[in-house]
């Protein structure tokens, strides 16, 4: 009850201060640690994928393989960002940038059979994958990845994120 | 109901400590940029009862992300979000306002903390060593970029705007970044949290043109692609690029890592086919241009009147060794370009916090592995100061991440002497006290925060910076 009470009242806060198009907010309420609050504009990350499924028929499992080669069944539901879908499940898939296509933080790797069933990336996505690690062929960043039913089954692998230079090995040098 | 799993693992991991530690781990972070918050992000989430103390030499948190980034990629700085969940848990103590090596030495802090990690980045940067280098318009791009930010050592700096023409040596993302600020409508500036008095400066701006300079060629460019992207898009400008620079390209990317090729073919498509009709017409009226110089590196800053910078002289450089290895060699030819302002965009560097540090003046970096400072155990480095000043959040990210894992590993192992008791804050308090040291703590920042938002609301804009060290204290405490 009192997490119901907080978010509605974080929610009335937060486009109080969208108003201000402020980016920098207050320590969040107690009931949500670890949570990721968020101010992009017109949007409120993260909290529809703390809620569970209302019914079977919105069930997406999918399964995450994170950074240690650990899978994690997860039980999703359509319209989960699996970046926030993440943080719930204590993954560690990051966000640097809230989904806001700034970072490649939340990089991941989809099963070949699934890439088909997702949407393009925009261009944007494309760029800033080209600052990925160990890019591949069936990268994508997690924070552009909503769920959908054709999407039951589907793996998620993390990259294992060891070295921080450039993909192509290029690393700038100063003149 | 929600994160159950999670809270009882996190239970099991408590008890696993009490059963087998009986000192709390207290360790302290230098430095509250990303490299800071996210070593001290891994650190608290994976160990149950360690202290962290971030020790900040400014009023205000965040480092770069609040004084790097620039003002038109507020994007970019949501980390923040997530740094001011770290700074709010209860195991977590942020001290601003507090030099290390000038308020509490090296020493201090090892005798209060089991572990330290420096985070403080690379404070310094690279200069040309060329004469008319002190020229009053030749600025560092690092000046330029804490002028337009608001850092309090950069807000007063006399920046001349009373020109065509800038010259930013370098090509990197820094380089990009000044040059968008110089030629992007102030209508859009206005709207970012640049402070009022820089909007003034640059509403007077005559700034034309602005030239980047390479040593090498648009190959080796280092800039990445989302920054081009948005050099060719940028309202009221438009790009000024030599056709026969780019010719060459088109047969080298082909071969090339995808990043680097979908780079080099939007440089190459932007300077060598026509633009769409959109661009174009956006092109045709643009009063605003800039452009990229290659093979080319500084030898003079030359001045008219004595002290007015009126050119730089570049030595024309040609390209030496196979392809992709490729450096550049001075020849004897020459080549001035005009102009009113030059900015520095060579590089940061970082330097030693103390002489007992096994620091690379090579790489300016303090050698480590993996984090762990060569030869002194306890002593961790993470972000630039540990890496080189390279790379996107992403990158320090990670650095900050290994960091705090080797420093809990360190922990748990007992790799660290954990058998004294270690004061932490408290020791380091009493020093800070006795210098009459004002300690910002993280609830006195956000009280400063809450005024600059308010401050900015009434402008139409996501906040109005502070730029004071005197006003930021009378704010904060």
């Amino acid at each position: 009850m009192s997490r119901a009470v907080g978010v509605v009242g974080v929610r009335l806060w937060h486009r109080a201060r969208l108003a201000a198009r402020a980016y920098t907010i207050l320590p969040k309420p107690q009931q949500k640690e670890q949570r990721c609050l968020t101010t992009t504009p017109g949007v409120w990350h993260g909290d529809y994928e703390w809620q569970d499924p209302k019914s079977e028929e919105e069930v997406v499992n999918i399964t995450y393989v994170d950074r240690n080669d650990n899978k994690i069944q997860v039980r999703g539901k359509i319209g989960d960002n699996v970046m926030y879908l993440a943080h719930r499940y204590n993954i560690e898939l990051e966000g640097a940038c809230e989904a806001s296509l700034a970072c490649s933080t939340c990089h991941v790797y989809v099963d070949n059979e699934y890439t088909d069933c997702l949407d393009e990336p925009l261009e944007e996505e494309e760029d800033m994958l080209d600052l990925a690690v160990f890019l591949k062929d069936n990268s994508r960043l997690g924070c552009q990845i909503i769920l959908t039913k054709e999407l039951d089954g589907m793996t998620l692998t993390l990259p294992s994120a060891t070295r921080n230079f450039y993909v192509d090995g290029h690393v700038p040098k100063p003149h | 109901m929600l994160g159950a799993s999670r809270r009882l693992a996190a239970q099991g991991s408590v008890l696993a400590h009490a059963a087998c530690l009986s000192t709390v781990p207290r360790v302290c972070v230098v430095g509250s940029g990303p490299a800071g918050f996210y070593t001290a992000q891994q650190i608290l989430k994976s160990h149950a009862t360690a202290q962290v103390d971030m020790y900040e030499k400014l009023p205000t948190p965040f480092g770069l992300v609040r004084y790097g980034v620039a003002p038109d990629h507020p994007e970019v700085k949501n980390c923040i979000n997530t740094f001011t969940q770290t700074a709010s848990q209860d195991r977590f103590t942020f001290l601003g306002n507090v030099e290390v090596g000038r308020d509490v030495t090296l020493d201090h802090l090892r005798e209060a903390y089991h572990a330290i990690v420096l985070a403080y980045g690379a404070a310094e940067d690279r200069t040309l060593g060329i004469p008319g280098e002190s020229l009053a318009n030749v600025l560092s791009a690092r000046r330029f970029v804490g002028w337009y930010n608001g850092l309090p050592d950069d807000a007063s700096i006399s920046v001349d705007l009373n020109t065509d023409s800038a010259v930013v040596v370098g090509q990197g993302n820094v380089a990009i970044d000044v040059a968008r600020i110089l030629l992007t409508p102030i209508d859009i500036l206005k709207k970012t949290d640049i402070p009022e008095s820089v909007l003034a400066s640059l509403a007077q701006s005559r700034v034309k043109r602005v030239t980047l300079v390479g040593r090498r060629g648009p190959q080796h460019v280092a800039f990445t692609i989302k920054e081009l992207r948005e050099m060719v898009n940028l309202a009221g400008c438009r790009p000024s690029l030599q056709p026969s620079d780019y010719q060459h390209l088109r047969k080298l990317i082909p071969d090339l890592p995808r990043p680097r090729k979908r780079l080099l073919e939007l440089l190459a498509k932007t300077a060598l086919d026509e633009p769409n009709p959109k661009l174009g017409a956006a092109y045709a009226s643009a009063e605003r241009q800039w452009s990229l110089q290659f093979l080319g590196s500084p030898v003079e800053v030359l001045a008219s009147g004595g002290h007015m910078v009126s050119g730089l002289k570049l030595a024309k450089n040609r390209l030496e060794g196979k392809e992709g290895q490729q450096r550049a060699v001075a020849t004897e030819e020459t080549e001035t370009l005009e102009c009113g302002l030059v900015l520095r965009s060579v590089g940061y560097r970082g330097h030693a916090l103390n002489a007992a540090l096994p620091f690379d003046s090579h790489t300016a970096t303090i050698a480590n592995m993996e984090g762990r400072v060569t030869g002194h155990p306890g002593l961790y480095v993470s972000g630039w100061i540990a890496t080189g000043p390279v790379g996107v959040i992403l990158s320090t990210m990670t650095s900050g991440f290994n960091t705090g894992k080797a420093v809990v590993a360190d922990i748990k192992a007992a790799a660290i002497d954990m058998d004294q008791h270690k004061e932490g804050k408290s020791a380091i308090g009493r020093v800070l006290a006795e210098k009459g040291v004002e300690v910002v703590s993280f609830k006195q920042w956000l009280q400063l925060d809450q005024y600059e938002m308010a401050a900015g609301a009434r402008l139409g804009k996501p906040r109005e910076k502070v730029t004071t060290l005197r006003r930021m204290m009378e704010l904060s405490l």
